[in-house]
């Protein structure tokens, strides 16, 4: 949401809870400015024949819309969130078991939206068109860091063996050439390039990475150097209220 | 590495964090120096020579040497030597399949029981409680109980359960029920006569003399679960007078 400069990256505020949904075997909800998503999960459970794999857990990851059923861009979200709880999950010590990882949009900040109601009101003129905007905006980059967020609550809290953390951060690069870190929707739709990361806790690695729009090398680095010094802060955030969680004496 | 853990007992620890025995690595050399033995509890692992944390939990020590990360968790993972309640699912030959709560159904035999031969089954029906312990339970292998101890005694193992009622909670409340000067247990015992069954799988199965009495330990013992200390002993009270 702030513009950064040489030193100093600022986020929006965020939230989380832990434990809120009594069904599930872990469930956390994670608030980035007016983002909320909400996630559960499942396992080690049983786990059909067809998907079991013989050395490690199955993970599936599931992810539904704020209105809709999932489509395209969902499936590009989840390969996202998959590839990334697969690499810190310690998966082989639950083989022939499933995991699976709900994550449910509960607000967001207008970013989606804009771009449906956009398709709904081509749909008319010509579903060629449709099909062209719903592609352009495939993977929302800010809902995606988000995703990742509420998913390591949601895994922490159900007890899985982990090998680190993870946290998602967003930044844009606007048409002046500055980083921002965190944008905001409106900020979103002015700047060239958005780029979600994924970083660990231990050694502050990029884990996963989706971007949109033009870039240059040297501004890819920027943007991770920015990133990477984000993350500290969510990772304090972690530690803050698994700190608190645990601190009702029971 | 163990002033280092001994330091870090009672914190709240996440994945990802780390004790290696670089940072003492002042050895004496006057002394006789003993290599130090560390025992792992569920949570920490060994990667190299360092020791990782793996489940997000507060660290927990027993003398001597022994350290581990105290975690809420909800679902069952078996472990060899825990006793649970089961609920037979299938009843096929010589074995039984047992549903204990994890991600694989476990085996117990019909040998198993005390008293039991080719001649003498026993009257094991689908849908009964069994309280079982496992003999094998490993990531590898499917798990298998038994409901004997290693002497061929029931031990107070086996099938159970006319008249009483089975629920969930969570693991953490289970081994509060079951560790020495419970709280937990002591406040329950002063409230109505009844007959508990604990199984480390997060069953629990209560029967009192009247089906409302019955109805309120569940209740209660399902409430524990979030409630502090304090809250618990006022609710306990409360009911104790009569109030719900």
């Amino acid at each position: 949401m702030e513009v950064c400069g040489s030193s100093g990256v600022s986020l929006r505020e965020f939230g989380c809870e832990q434990s809120l949904l009594s069904r599930p075997d872990g469930s956390a909800s994670f608030t980035q400015g007016d983002t909320s998503v909400l996630a559960g999960v499942y396992g080690p459970a049983e786990v059909k024949v067809s998907k079991e794999i013989y050395d490690r857990a199955t993970l599936e990851v599931l992810i539904q819309p704020k209105v809709g059923l999932p489509s395209v861009r969902e499936r590009s979200q989840e390969q996202c969130v998959r590839e990334t709880c697969e690499a810190s999950l310690l998966l082989s010590l639950h083989p022939r078991s499933s995991l699976t990882l709900v994550l449910q949009l509960i607000h967001d900040d207008g970013s989606v939206s804009f771009s449906k109601t956009l398709c709904a009101v081509k749909f008319v003129v010509n579903p060629l068109l449709m099909f062209l905007v719903e592609c352009s905006s495939l993977a929302v980059p800010q809902l995606l860091s988000c995703f990742l967020n509420a998913a390591c609550m949601a895994l922490m809290d159900a007890g899985l063996p982990m090998s680190c953390l993870f946290c998602g951060v967003t930044c844009a690069i606007d048409t002046d050439g500055q980083i921002i870190t965190d944008p905001s929707a409106a900020q979103e739709k002015e700047s060239r390039a958005l780029m979600t990361f994924a970083i660990d806790s231990k050694e502050r690695k990029v884990m996963m990475s989706s971007t949109k729009g033009s870039f240059s090398v040297h501004e890819l680095q920027l943007c991770i150097a920015v990133s990477q010094k984000a993350s500290e802060k969510i990772f304090q955030f972690y530690r803050d209220s698994v700190q608190r969680r645990y601190s009702k004496t029971l | 590495m163990f002033p280092a853990l001994k330091q870090r007992v009672g914190d709240v620890l996440l994945p990802g964090d780390e004790f290696s025995s670089e940072d003492d690595d002042t050895i004496s050399l006057t002394d006789h120096v003993k290599p130090e033995k560390v025992v792992c509890g569920p949570g920490l692992r060994r990667s190299g020579d360092r020791l990782v944390v793996c489940k997000s939990g507060v660290l927990r020590h027993k003398q001597p040497n022994m350290f581990w990360m105290e975690s809420q968790q909800r679902r069952y993972v078996p472990a060899k030597g825990e006793t649970i309640i089961g609920i037979v699912t299938v009843k096929s030959g010589d074995i039984f399949k047992v549903d204990c709560g994890g991600s694989e159904q476990a085996s117990l035999s019909y040998l198993a029981f005390e008293g039991a031969t080719k001649r003498n089954r026993p009257n094991v029906q689908v849908g009964d409680l069994v309280f079982a312990q496992f003999i094998i339970a490993n990531k590898d292998m499917e798990p298998e109980l038994v409901c004997m101890d290693s002497s061929g005694r029931a031990n107070g193992m086996g099938v159970f359960g006319g008249g009483g009622l089975l629920f969930s909670v969570s693991l953490g409340l289970v081994r509060r029920l079951l560790s020495p000067h419970s709280e937990v247990l002591s406040d329950l015992q002063q409230l109505f006569p009844c007959e508990l069954v604990v199984g480390m799988n997060g069953r629990l199965w209560v029967k009192s003399s009247r089906v409302q009495q019955t109805l309120v330990i569940a209740n209660l013992l399902q409430s524990c679960d979030t409630m502090t200390a304090q809250q618990r002993r006022e609710l306990f009270r409360r009911v104790a007078q009569g109030a719900l």
